[in-house]
């Protein structure tokens, strides 16, 4: 038998002969052949479950119709995905699922980016023969970040599985049965009772609108509207290489000078950029390395930019808060500084300042109401918006958001180095923290400053950077929970022999946050970190402590990293989750 | 009680076998007249003999039954030995220990005892 | 020794038997056994299920094999004082032929059990389950002992020369099932129990479990050989405690024995045997989701392939099947195929044990070859229908089944002229109705079980058969509508091609058939607003007739003074306040009341 065979299926699809690997479903097998099967429980990324029976195919000699996603392809198959049977099981299967529905769309927040509802035009229903009862459950918006409203749940667990496979926390389950089966946190309980991060990956999952992130839109309109506030906002790396996506743009298409104009227009007083505060939090950060390193402190030190991984350690892993960084994230560290060093600056009442923040992620609503973040005086960030929720408000104002002209930020929070842009990928924080901290503490100019280590999509990446006098720091980067969980095992068993460790809550990095625009796969991401490494080459400055704004803002106003005053206001402190939760 | 072959699984059979024999009604019978005038004539005593003395001779397919008043009420106890293809022997005035001799000679070795006998059927 | 007892009085302790009361009449046999000094002479010995239910508590006299019914503690004074001392049978707690009224003394001799051909029933309710030796007497455990003897692909070539075919439902080839784990790659392999029986009405895994659990445990021993497995799972449901206690007893026994364990019977073949406790999901009965059960986790079926059989427990190759199944296997084995093949059908091998229940005489359980006719069935053995009523159908194999009607009274059951008539062997439910029974009322019945006990998984079966039920349920209100039955028939397409598993696929089954068979009813129901079978509520009326002498007994026992009328007057039903309880058609001397 030829090496081909063994590992090579030759199926015929509705008459057309295909070969594909053994491996594949019969569902992959069909894309191979140009026929994309409906599908909606299905998800490339997550455990093949066959539970919401849509993409059901008619296999030759087959007791009933199978579901395509998890059928494995073998040799001599014969498949027909468009037979009578096929069309109207698909159909009353969609139906059924829209009979227990509530029939909103045109109001939806995922109107046009519904599967369920694309689903449904692609199969031509045009009416709904059943009418009886309907689940009926409360929507649950306890918490700052998720919304879930499980009357438009149409049982796919494609949450279930991402919160269980990527994250490993097993957040929603199903309850009941039957009909009355219902996805909801362990005893029905508020997503803000239990061990919920709001990473938001469930919600980037949903293909319903069962899931979605809280909606602050009509905040940040009513801010800009009011004359006595003074808004400011900033956007953090991802924002503006995710946005072109809800624009028409393929993945990877950057988008940052039309974010800039259309913020504007909006009627932002300043638009900052949160890529100066990862500068100002490499500075922190890499100088409370440097000073753990040489004053024996707590090894090895981890990332605190990630809220998703914050809320997992105070919640699951509070005897390892002295691992984490205290420096706060950039988008606390932006929101602690407007309202003080640029109020000062620009004569502004800090009183009268709305700091809004847009960003990739749905946690950082969570941080934002961390009670501990009013180093400002007032609440260091006000209002935080997604990608997603972003992208609506550029909508609603009819823009030609394509034909926007190319915009800078203001300054003099606008001004950042390649190192703040790429916080956006895994990985990039590591780099950037390695750019600075090589030079800070060698003395020497960092000549190679691509550290290809700790790029990509692996989940755990280790790398090793040699500082000189035998002194060789070692790091590894993980992202998603899952993988986050690993390295923690690691060092609770007093085996992780590292200097400092990133984490990301989310797959691929704030670039795969769960406030970014639908859907995100492998690909997409991969698009994505590309832009952003693209975007950091082609920078004037690629060192945070290069970036001359921070240097002013070191010189002229904060001191020094570490000192008394970026210590008050770029500093923070983490507080198990029981204590938090009385 | 470990079994550790056929063999062993077969003896254990064969005990079974003769604890459960009283389910099937055998060819060979005992029949005890047990009406009021045999149990005030001792039938009980009979009846109580004769059981051990199968048990003790591990004597299998052999029902030991009762009967009612069959009408010689001076003659009781009656006890009715029946083997296959032979006529039923009634013997009377049976006592206890009559019983070792009865069942020896006649349900075991056929040989009636003739000096007891009341009637032939 | 023990001694020899001269008689044995085997009462039944089965579930139906306990339930009507046989638990008493225990300790007051004993107590008057032991007043008249015949404690040892008289064995007293709890057996378990006879099958013929109804009739509990049944109590057997051995030697002489008579058959006592319904006995109550109240009985036991006259059966010793008249039977086990003088002999005399006890006529008035014989069963009665519902035919002819005639007693019959004689277990053997009963109609109910001289059709049947007990094989895997042998000895329920002839052997003391809690005593491995009473088993070990009746040919226990040679079976296995004759596997050990063979390799294990003879084994399964015995079984395959059997045509032994599972008895749950499907009715795959056993021996070809046991070859697929058998040729599955894996060191650690499992045999599971299912004895998740579940169907509404089925009982005969539960009789066998309490009857004669050490056939069960020898049957998955030969198996375990056979396919390679040297662990094993009885899944059984917990409403079952008594089959439970049963089993935990006889794997110690068969434990202490060495007939499970390590080397059984000095061979080096060990097996041993764990029980999990099923908490009641009908789901749980599927392969894959009795599995996930067993695993801890929420008992939900998943697609197959992979087969249990390359991928079931822990993801280990793992052979399924049923209790009765697994009770034809010790026989199988120690006679050889051949008996087993010689009964039954062309397709169906052996005999099968059907549960009895509905509108018929002698409810209860009946082991008959396969390829009997229906009508022997209920007839013969079940002793047709009660109450002089006529029969309509009898509905087979549970929520997955379907109802034959008149018409195929005569055909030979097996699996495949089940199959072909709409319905299937399922695990042997036979449910039968008689006039009076309304086969859309009957349809909704299934479904409503079905779809109370689907576990949500997949779409078809979570939301078809729930509107599949809501429109059974205003056919059933008198609100059908018109295009109601092609809704019906259209969602059952769906729902039996789409679904997951077998419940599912199947749960449309009872509604298909009766449309097949009863449509007229379907439609009186819908256009007529009536209900032929005069059972739905909303579709009947009661009416005081001519005949009424205005004697005043029915406006007496209307619970809502529905009734007026005066004295030797006659009466009238408000129909508006009547709610059609029926009490005063029951209780009027005349006639005078019309249901319709």
């Amino acid at each position: 038998m030829s090496s081909v065979t063994d590992t090579k299926a030759k199926i015929t699809i509705d008459g057309q002969e295909v070969t594909v690997p053994k491996s594949y479903t019969i569902l992959q097998a069909a894309r191979a052949a140009g026929i994309n099967i409906p599908h909606l429980c299905y998800h490339p990324e997550l455990a093949r479950e066959g539970n919401c029976r849509v993409c059901l195919v008619e296999i030759e000699g087959g007791r009933s119709l199978a579901a395509s996603c998890v059928y494995p392809v073998s040799d001599g198959m014969k498949v027909y995905t468009n037979t009578p049977i096929v069309r109207e099981t698909r159909k009353t299967v969609v139906e059924l699922m829209l009979a227990n529905h509530p029939e909103d769309c045109l109001f939806c927040v995922k109107n046009r980016h519904c599967e369920l509802q694309e689903i449904a035009a692609d199969l031509g229903i045009r009416k709904v023969r059943f009418h009886g009862e309907r689940r009926s459950a409360e929507i649950d918006d306890s918490n700052p970040s998720i919304v879930r409203d499980p009357e438009k749940c149409i049982l796919c667990t494609r949450c279930v599985r991402a919160c269980s496979e990527r994250q490993g926390l097993d957040i929603y389950c199903i309850a009941n049965r039957g009909f009355g089966s219902i996805v909801e946190p362990a005893f029905g309980l508020g997503l803000d009772k239990v061990a919920c991060t709001y990473c938001g990956q469930c919600t980037t999952v949903c293909p319903t609108a069962a899931l979605t992130e809280r909606d602050d839109t009509q905040s940040v309109w009513d801010a800009l509207a009011d004359p006595d506030k003074y808004v400011v906002v900033q956007t953090a790396p991802s924002v503006r290489i995710g946005l072109g996506e809800e624009f028409g743009m393929k993945s990877g298409g950057i988008v940052t000078g039309k974010m800039v104009a259309v913020l504007r227009r909006m009627g932002f007083d300043k638009v900052f950029d949160t890529d100066f505060a990862a500068d100002l939090t490499i500075m922190e950060e890499g100088h409370e390395l440097l000073h753990r390193l040489k004053n024996g402190g707590v090894l090895p030190m981890m990332t605190s930019c990630s809220p998703g991984w914050v809320n997992f350690v105070e919640t699951m892993h509070p005897e390892i808060i002295p691992h984490l960084s205290s420096a706060k994230s950039p988008q606390g560290m932006f929101g602690a500084t407007v309202k003080t060093f640029f109020a000062e600056r620009s004569g502004v009442n800090p009183a009268k300042i709305v700091s809004v923040a847009v960003m990739p992620c749905t946690a950082k609503k969570w941080e934002a109401k961390r009670p501990q973040l009013n180093d400002s005086g007032y609440r260091d960030v006000d209002i935080v918006i997604t990608t997603r929720e972003f992208a609506r408000m550029i909508k609603q104002m009819g823009i030609d958001f394509m034909g926007l002209p190319e915009e800078e930020f203001d300054s003099p929070m606008g001004l950042s180095s390649g190192a703040g842009q790429i916080f956006g990928a895994t990985g990039g924080v590591m780099e950037a923290a390695l750019r600075t901290a090589y030079e800070v503490y060698t003395g020497k100019t960092l000549e190679n400053i691509d550290f290809r280590g700790v790029r990509g999509l692996d989940g755990i990446k280790e790398s090793s950077v040699d500082l000189g006098d035998g002194m060789i720091l070692k790091v590894v980067v993980a992202h998603t929970l899952r993988n986050a969980e690993k390295l923690v095992q690691r060092i609770l068993a007093g085996e992780a022999d590292y200097h400092f460790i990133e984490i990301m809550a989310c797959p691929g990095g704030c670039l795969g946050g769960g406030g970014m625009p639908y859907p995100t796969d492998t690909d997409i991401r991969r698009a994505r970190i590309d832009a952003i490494y693209n975007a950091d080459a082609r920078m004037k400055y690629r060192k945070s402590h290069e970036n001359p704004a921070i240097k002013e803002l070191y010189e002229t106003w904060m001191g020094k990293p570490l000192g008394e005053r970026a210590h008050r206001l770029l500093h923070t402190h983490y507080t198990p989750i029981e204590d938090r939760l009385k | 009680m470990a079994i550790k072959s056929l063999d062993d699984l077969r003896k254990i059979k064969e005990r079974a076998r003769q604890s459960t024999a009283a389910r099937h009604e055998n060819e060979t019978q005992v029949i005890v007249g047990m009406g009021t005038c045999g149990i005030a004539a001792g039938a009980r005593t009979v009846m109580t003999a004769i059981l051990d003395e199968i048990s003790r001779r591990g004597l299998r397919n052999v029902s030991v039954l009762q009967t009612g008043c069959i009408g010689m009420c001076q003659r009781e106890p009656l006890v009715d030995i029946v083997r296959p293809g032979e006529p039923r022997v009634t013997y009377g005035n049976v006592k206890p220990e009559d019983v070792p001799r009865i069942i020896n000679e006649h349900l075991v070795n056929g040989r009636i005892l003739t000096d007891m006998v009341v009637a032939k059927i | 020794m023990e001694k020899l007892a001269r008689a044995h009085v085997l009462i039944c302790g089965g579930t139906g038997c306990s339930s009507s009361g046989s638990k008493v009449i225990i300790p007051a046999l004993r107590e008057k056994l032991q007043a008249k000094g015949m404690e040892g002479e008289i064995k007293i010995v709890e057996t378990g299920c006879h099958g013929l239910c109804e009739m509990g508590p049944l109590v057997i006299v051995y030697p002489e094999g008579v058959f006592y019914i319904r006995v109550q503690p109240t009985d036991v004074d006259e059966i010793v004082e008249t039977h086990l001392i003088k002999g005399r049978v006890v006529e008035r707690l014989l069963y009665r032929e519902p035919a002819t009224l005639e007693t019959v003394p004689d277990y053997d001799d009963i109609a109910f059990y001289k059709k049947q051909k007990r094989y895997a029933l042998i000895n329920c309710g002839h052997i003391n389950p809690e005593s491995i030796e009473e088993y070990i007497g009746a040919d226990g455990y040679e079976g296995l002992a004759k596997a050990l003897s063979m390799n294990p692909e003879e084994v399964i070539e015995e079984i395959k020369s059997s045509g032994l075919r599972g008895r749950g439902g499907g009715g795959f080839p056993t021996g070809l099932k046991w070859q697929f784990t058998r040729s599955a790659s894996g060191d650690k392999k499992y045999v599971i129990c299912n004895a998740d029986e579940g169907d509404p009405g089925a009982f005969m895994d539960r009789s066998i479990l309490e009857g004669d659990p050490h056939r069960v445990l020898e049957g998955m021993a030969i198996c375990g050989y056979a396919v390679g497995a040297d662990e094993g799972y009885i899944y059984c449901r917990a409403e079952y405690p008594l089959a439970i206690k049963r089993l935990r007893g006889a794997i110690a026994q068969a434990e202490e024995a060495g007939l499970l364990g390590e080397g059984i019977l000095g061979s080096g073949f060990n097996f041993t045997l764990h029980i999990k406790e099923g908490a009641g999901a009908f789901v749980c009965g599927e392969e894959t989701a009795l599995m996930a059960s067993i695993e801890g986790r929420r008992g939900m079926p998943r697609p197959r392939p992979p087969f249990p059989a390359n991928s079931g427990l822990w993801g280990k190759p793992t052979n399924i099947n049923n209790v009765e199944t697994f009770a034809n296997v010790p026989s199988i084995m120690r006679d050889g195929a051949g008996y087993f093949a010689s009964q039954g059908t062309e397709t169906s091998k052996g005999t099968k044990v059907f549960a009895l229940t509905g509108k018929i005489n002698n409810t209860g359980l009946a082991e008959v070859p396969m390829g009997i006719t229906m009508r022997e069935i209920i007839y013969d053995i079940g002793g047709g229908i009660p109450d002089g009523k006529k029969f309509k159908a009898v509905q087979i194999g549970g929520p997955s089944g379907g109802c034959l009607p008149e018409q195929l009274l005569d055909l030979a059951i097996d699996y495949e002229s089940l199959a072909k008539a709409g319905a299937m062997m399922g695990s042997g439910g036979l449910v039968v109705m008689d006039e009076t029974t309304c086969m859309v009322d009957v349809a909704r019945y299934f479904l409503n079980f079905t779809q109370d006990e689907s576990c949500g998984k997949c779409t078809p079966c979570r939301e078809g058969t729930k509107r599949m039920l809501e429109i059974l349920n205003r056919i059933c209100d008198g609100n059908g509508r018109e295009d109601d039955i092609p809704l019906l028939e259209s969602l059952s397409r769906s729902i039996k091609a789409g679904s997951l598993c077998a419940l599912g696929q199947t749960a449309p089954n009872p509604v298909l058939s009766t449309l097949n068979f009863f449509r007229g009813e379907y439609e009186a129901h819908i256009k007529d607003h009536k209900c032929p079978a005069g059972a739905c509520t909303a579709l009947i009326g009661y009416k005081i007739n001519e005949k009424c002498r205005g004697c005043g007994l029915c406006k007496k026992v209307c619970p809502v003074d529905a009734i007026s009328g005066e004295i030797k007057a006659m009466h009238v039903i408000d129909e508006l306040v009547c709610i059609k309880c029926g009490a005063c058609q029951a209780k009027c001397p005349f006639k005078a009341i019309d249901k319709g």
